[in-house]
């Protein structure tokens, strides 16, 4: 019998506290769908489980400032409800559909997915691309960090083992803004990213594009954020020519494993085939001319 | 440590257990609380037998330890049926020979419950997508699908 002991606090305050003073390995609980899964296989031993959901503020969105604010510990299923998420952030809730199943979305949430740091997460590469922003709560306070400062490898984070994302801030969208996420699998659900891509821009009336974030997923160690591939974006309509040279700059980004579910020359190829795909999506949704889930 | 105390409403009942802070809330319910209904197939939320409702939202039981149930609202399989009297739902899966080993049914079914309480009237595709967790290795899937897409007719009132 192991000594787990398991705390549900109801300030940040006293979460830090504990998460500070734990002896051993403390691990912070959202919905659970992977320590449950790593406590189950024996891969993650914790000492302590410090489950966030009772903190006020932890599960909800609100509107503020004209942009969104989303609970890190809100369930998927929540954000993908939401009207105002939808219609802002169609790539975003794309992405949280593609976690896992029906159940899973019922727990699973934004902090979880970004903090197991799995490469292959659906909801990163979406978070990565809307350029939201992490409010980190510690000892020392709150810090914002974009989101992606914080995954740093398999597994790992930037976060210090006091710390843990109290919630996300998704930016204002400019006029003709949007964002639109892909993830091939072999089947139609239920599956690991071979590849993510997760695409959000904003165009001008003619069509042209003002501002864009492409990430990747499934190609490194980390999600990626691909400047490259955004800057080839910026001051262009989605022309054969812009097209090809964001297919070049998302397959230059990668740096993917072969593993079983793709090789590396495989998923260099299928990145720039989603980039397309999800560009081409992101742009006509921006330019009001397609609505709907993009899978 | 101690064993946790725990109260959560299951199947409309105010239910007080005791569990093991590393127990999940299926191994819980099964062990503890007596509601075998709940069945553990792969226990890492991929097959979905384990399906229960927990404060409205659809949810595997194994992906939930026992002590995050406090003061929640839970429905088992166990709180399906009225009773004597079958659940639509229950009443179609038999009427369509929707089951053979009946394994994965219990989940199935509450996840139907949970469709149709928040979509009365899904596409076949909706459906099909809804139950994308549920896994069952004996029908192939059509019979399901075909016992609650008529189990939604039934509980509109368009068939009986």
């Amino acid at each position: 019998m192991t000594s787990l002991s398991y705390a549900a606090p109801t300030s940040v305050d006293d979460a830090v506290k504990l998460l500070a003073g734990a002896s051993g390995l403390a691990k912070v609980l959202a919905g659970g769908t992977d320590l449950l899964v790593q406590m189950r296989s024996g891969r993650v031993k914790p000492d302590l489980i410090v489950d966030t959901k009772k903190i006020p503020g932890l599960i909800g969105i609100r509107e503020e400032n004209g942009g969104f604010v989303v609970g890190a510990s809100t369930a998927g299923a929540v954000v993908e409800a939401h009207a105002g998420m939808t219609k802002a952030w169609p790539g975003v809730v794309e992405a949280l559909d593609l976690i896992g199943s029906t159940q899973v979305q019922g727990r699973c949430s934004l902090a979880g997915n970004l903090c197991n740091a799995s490469p292959a997460a659906d909801s990163v590469p979406a978070l990565y691309a809307a350029a939201a922003i992490a409010v980190v709560v510690g000892p020392k306070g709150r810090r914002e960090v974009p989101v992606e400062q914080i995954p740093t490898g398999p597994g790992r984070t930037s976060l210090a083992k006091d710390e843990f994302i109290l919630e996300f801030k998704f930016p204002p969208r400019p006029a003709r803004s949007s964002d639109a996420y892909l993830r091939f699998i072999p089947r139609t659900e239920m599956d690991i990213a071979v590849v993510g891509c997760g695409i959000s821009v904003t165009l001008d009336a003619n069509g042209v594009c003002t501002a864009a974030r492409v990430s990747l997923g499934a190609v490194a160690p980390t999600v990626l954020l691909v400047k490259a591939a955004a800057d080839v974006l910026v001051g262009h309509t989605l022309d054969a020519d812009t097209l090809a040279k964001l297919d070049a700059a998302a397959q230059a980004a990668c740096k993917p494993i072969s593993d079983k579910r793709g090789t590396i020359e495989y998923r260099t190829k299928i990145a720039g085939v989603l980039a397309r795909r999800v560009a081409a999506i992101a742009f006509d949704r921006a330019a009001g001319k397609s609505s709907g889930k993009a899978h | 440590m101690a064993r946790q105390h725990v109260t959560a409403t299951i199947n409309g009942e105010e239910t007080d257990f005791l569990c093991e802070t590393q127990q999940t809330l299926l191994d819980t319910l099964r062990d503890v609380v007596g509601l075998t209904g709940s069945k553990e197939g792969c226990a890492s939320g991929d097959c979905g037998a384990c399906s229960i409702i927990m404060d409205g939202r659809l949810v595997c039981s194994c992906l939930v330890l026992g002590v995050e149930a406090e003061g929640s609202t839970i429905t088992t399989i166990e709180g399906i049926a009225d009773g004597e009297k079958l659940h639509p739902i229950q009443q179609k899966f038999l009427e369509h020979a929707a089951l053979q080993c009946g394994f994965c049914t219990p989940g199935l079914i509450v996840a139907t419950k949970a469709l149709l309480d928040e979509n009365p009237n899904p596409t076949e595709t909706e459906t099909r997508y809804w139950l994308a967790g549920n896994l069952c290795r004996c029908t192939g899937y059509d019979k399901i699908i075909r016992a609650v897409m008529d189990a939604a007719a039934v509980m509109r009132g368009e068939t009986v």
